[in-house]
């Protein structure tokens, strides 16, 4: 298979291409049933360190998953306290450090530019999993890999809903389906509304983009229903937080006179945005697109020190 | 104010020609110091300088000059005045001459000259690396720091290094 990829790191969504994100997208696909188990030693003999210097539970397991399944191995920088970071050692240092050990590091960090920082001391390739409110590309390819295999890149219709403000993954994501021409809607509380560089910068690329506060307006003209969590701290009055919470809350009602092919997604973990109740309907997809950051990262993985596609 | 015209009427000079040198013309009123604070010349200098503030020029309205006495400053050092006074003019004296005039232009990136403003970005630690920002539009200045993509526009001389 042909390759576009030519990249050494995975940093920001800014710095793919369609042609780039296409390539990703369709090696995920051809590894996915070593996904789901089938016995591979693509990557045997390589090392995986994982740098998280914040909570995750999905991303870190999910890419640990993926070498894993890839036959290589992975190692794990352990809670901060045990290590040299309590010490004081520079992130610089470390990255040199444990890039001597590894094939490639996967980081997590706090501060945003951390995983750009990584990439300029690291010998071996970094894969950004989120520098603070930065970026966090691969969840946006996991995010494109659910569409295009749950509904259609092409065409597609899609509404943001939820914390469009602080949100990092709805940020990456309507860039990068900008690059596939889009119609996306906007939905949020005003006081949670997309950041006007991110629209204007949407709206330069030639994408359609509206935006509304009422849920209950686009729920039935839309493929792809992309659900986020509000979070409780970013309102001052917890009575307004209520209200705005409980009209962005999704329900099986809500979605009665949806299209049948509607999907609804959501990076996870939820709180009160979707209701059990939607997990059995036919379109709630989010556990699947949660599965799929493993044939997603196994595609990066490969690409990037399993000798490319 | 440029030095020719200083030389041909010397009365009304507030501040003498120099020798050899740099002039830095056409400084946005009041920004002189932040000019000398790109430059790298401190408090502490031991450079025979000469600043005017607030005169009158027809292009400004209000203009700052900047004579540095016995330095020839280079292309990139003055480059960067751009930033905070992009009609500033570079005159290189020798022998009370003007050997070169030039304006400035700024540079494609940017580094160690202003710090992103982004409180949570990583070039804001005690990591060792420079902050470095792209020049992403000119007239207006437009700033995007490499390491947080966070773009910087406006009140660019609160953020000098």
């Amino acid at each position: 298979m042909p390759t576009m990829f030519k990249k050494r790191h995975v940093l920001s969504m800014r710095e793919f291409s369609r042609e780039e994100i296409d390539s990703v997208l369709d090696l995920a696909s051809s590894l996915e049933t070593f996904a789901r188990g089938k016995k591979s030693d693509m990557l045997a003999g390589k090392i995986l360190a994982l740098l998280f210097f914040e909570p995750s539970t999905r991303t870190r397991m999910s890419f640990e998953t993926a070498m894993k399944r890839l036959g290589g191995g992975v190692i794990n920088l352990g809670p901060a306290e045990g290590s040299s970071i309590s010490k004081g050692e520079s992130l610089a240092d470390t990255v040199r450090v444990i890039g001597g050990y590894a094939d490639a590091l996967v980081i997590r960090h706090p501060k945003e530019g951390s995983a750009r920082l990584a990439s300029e001391f690291s010998p071996v390739p970094v894969l950004n999993a989120g520098d603070g409110a930065g970026h966090h590309p691969t969840q946006t390819l996991l995010d494109l890999y659910t569409i295009k295999k749950e509904s259609r890149l092409e065409d597609l219709s899609i509404a943001l809903v939820g914390d469009l403000k602080y949100g990092r993954t709805v940020h990456s994501l309507a860039y990068a389906l900008s690059l596939y021409g889009a119609d996306i809607t906007l939905v949020s509380p005003p006081s949670l509304r997309m950041p006007e560089p991110i629209k204007s910068d949407l709206s330069s690329k030639g994408t359609k983009v509206r935006e509304t506060c009422d849920l209950n307006e686009v729920v039935n003209n839309v493929d792809v229903l992309y659900m986020t969590r509000i979070q409780r701290e970013r309102f001052p009055d917890p009575v307004e937080y209520k209200k705005v919470a409980s009209s962005y809350r999704l329900t099986p009602e809500f979605l009665a006179n949806a299209r049948n092919n509607l999907i609804v997604m959501h990076p996870l973990p939820r709180v009160d945005e979707i209701t059990p109740a939607v997990d059995t309907t036919p379109h709630a997809r989010y556990f699947q697109q949660s599965f799929y950051g493993v044939p997603v990262r196994m595609a990066l993985l490969k690409m990037l020190i399993g000798g490319g596609a | 104010m440029s030095e020719a015209v200083s030389r041909d009427e010397p009365r009304e000079l507030r501040v003498k020609p120099i020798k050899n040198g740099t002039v830095i013309d056409h400084i946005a009123g009041g920004q002189a110091f932040n000019v000398l604070k790109i430059l790298g010349i401190s408090g502490t200098t031991d450079a025979t300088l000469s600043v005017v503030m607030n005169v009158e020029s027809g292009k400004l309205g209000k203009k700052d000059i900047v004579k540095v006495e016995d330095r020839e400053l280079k292309e990139e050092e003055v480059n960067r005045i751009a930033l905070i006074a992009p009609a500033a003019t570079i005159n290189i004296i020798r022998d009370y001459k003007v050997i070169e005039k030039r304006h400035v232009d700024l540079p494609d990136e940017i580094v160690s000259v202003v710090r992103c403003q982004n409180p949570n970005c990583i070039s804001n630690t005690s990591e060792p690396i420079k902050s470095r920002m792209l020049v992403k539009a000119k007239n207006p200045v437009l700033l995007r720091c490499i390491y947080c993509e966070q773009p910087l526009t406006d009140r660019l001389a609160e953020y000098l290094i």
